[in-house]
């Protein structure tokens, strides 16, 4: 059978595919991949496609402890190559929109809705504003982030680009790439790079 | 009688925590996490004391004893893991090699193993209904908790020197590693780190021998929010869902070589399961 088959395809890989650096029980992404695909079925929006990487998830797989230097070079500018940035020139939208936008986690799960528009869910991993206790950690803290950088042009642009795709700046964060990615529209994007700049939004008070 | 008991303890257990720890959150912000996680263990450690998983286990243990299926036979001769009808302990050996499908099997699918091979149910039927709901209980999982609370205060001593183990856990690993989808999400991405939170859910780093064990040994677990017992492969199944990866599917080959990886993790482990969570 199809099952079968595959597995012992994977078998006959391991053998070969001791990866360096990782451990002596490691194996390459691309063995276990033929089982993982064999193990994952499609369901709603999220196919088994989704197991694919493209060459940053590749790199950031292959690395998950210490990314050397040149590979991290190699994919912030592979990612930068690929920013796109408003082409009104306006980077800030609607903080109060931005807000809605950092509460919500919906999105690109088996169990929603494509139709619905995806959230940022920022505050998983990010403390934003006073007012808000319930934050994760996994990033940096984001209260004052305008109050500590200003709103000149340049911080705009470096705000939008991280929200944008943050492999850009930082390769193999945590982040997700949500402009990249398809995760948050143009639109949205402003309306979160408002938030965390704008002088009246709860993240600067 | 004692279910109505325990919800009353929940109740109180709720009441107290929105009415002291949010307040006093947000006025000793600086504190807030550390007081969070230990009202919140106190919570645990409250709901513990009467665990609706003992319906499930119950369940299991009738449907244990019970001839079914084709072959009109019970589990009394199913080979977990320390040999034919052995249940005692038998958790704690898993997942392992097993010479009879010559695969590594995790308790969930060594169980559809034995419908299949001693009780003559088809494959697809013994797999048919793994995550249960008020309208249709599965039988998967009150199997889970029979077996699982025979293992109750033991030591996790899983082997893993079979080739076919070895080869488990590092597709396993790798797995665990592999980030992809829309988010670019892997399992390293939230059980990587230290005292990594989402929102206030502490996250344990599944790379670690003490957090590996605190984890793992705490499945299954009856979740209070979905009012049902769930197993380890349900564990993973919605840890993928919420990584925006594709459905793992219920005893795959990915999913015992994964479950593999983590068990080793945290082999030494005293087991503590079915536990009750939020």
């Amino acid at each position: 059978m199809k099952t079968t088959q595959l597995a012992s395809l994977a078998v006959a890989g391991l053998a070969a595919s001791v990866v360096v650096g990782v451990g002596a029980q490691t194996i390459k992404p691309t063995q276990a991949e033929i089982v993982m695909k064999a193990s994952f079925k499609d369901r709603g929006q999220a196919k088994v496609d989704r197991l694919s990487q493209d060459e940053t998830q590749r790199l950031c797989s292959q690395y998950p402890q210490k990314l050397p230097k040149e590979i991290g070079k190699k994919i912030e500018s592979l990612n930068m190559k690929s920013m796109k940035y408003p082409t009104d020139g306006n980077l800030l939208g609607d903080w109060k929109e931005g807000e809605k936008i950092a509460q919500s986690g919906v999105g690109k799960q088996f169990s929603d809705n494509p139709a619905n528009p995806s959230g940022g869910n920022c505050y998983a991993c990010h403390q934003l504003t006073k007012e808000e206790i319930s934050y994760g950690n996994i990033g940096p803290s984001l209260y004052n982030y305008g109050k500590l950088r200003g709103n000149s042009e340049a911080i705009q642009k470096y705000t939008y680009g991280k929200i944008y795709n943050a492999d850009a700046y930082s390769a193999c964060t945590n982040m997700p790439r949500f402009g990249h990615s398809g995760i948050l529209t143009e639109q949205q994007i402003k309306h979160v790079t408002a938030l965390l700049l704008d002088p009246n939004s709860p993240v600067n008070k | 009688m004692q279910h109505s008991k325990w919800l009353l303890a929940v109740a109180m257990v709720a009441a107290s925590l929105t009415g002291t720890v949010v307040p006093s959150m947000s006025s000793a912000q600086t504190n807030s996490g550390e007081a969070t996680v230990k009202e919140i263990e106190k919570y645990r450690q409250a709901l513990g004391d009467g665990n609706p998983a003992e319906l499930w286990e119950a369940r299991g243990e009738e449907m244990w004893k019970q001839k079914r299926g084709p072959k009109n036979a019970s589990f009394e001769q199913c080979d977990i893991g320390l040999g034919p009808g052995k249940v005692k302990g038998a958790y704690a050996v898993l997942p392992k090699y097993f010479a009879d499908t010559d695969k590594v099997e995790d308790l969930e699918s060594r169980l559809v193993t034995c419908m299949v091979m001693l009780q003559g149910i088809r494959y697809d039927a013994a797999r048919k209904n793994p995550f249960g709901s008020p309208e249709q209980k599965s039988d998967i999982e009150a199997l889970v908790a029979y077996v699982t609370a025979e293992s109750r205060g033991m030591k996790m001593n899983i082997g893993g020197n079979h080739p076919k183990e070895k080869e488990a856990y590092a597709i396993g690993k790798a797995m665990f590693f592999h980030r992809g989808g829309p988010h670019d999400f892997g399992c390293v991405t939230c059980h990587g780190a230290d005292n990594q939170r989402i929102r206030l859910q502490d996250l344990p780093n599944l790379t670690k021998k003490e957090q590996a064990q605190r984890a793992y040994t705490s499945w299954p677990a009856y979740r209070v929010s979905q009012g049902e017992v769930r197993t380890f492969q349900w564990r993973l199944f919605d840890c993928f869902r919420q990584q925006r990866f594709p459905e793992l599917e219920f005893t795959s080959q990915g999913s015992i070589a994964l479950t593999t990886y983590l068990a080793k993790n945290a082999n030494g482990g005293v087991l503590s399961a079915p536990s009750i969570k939020r």
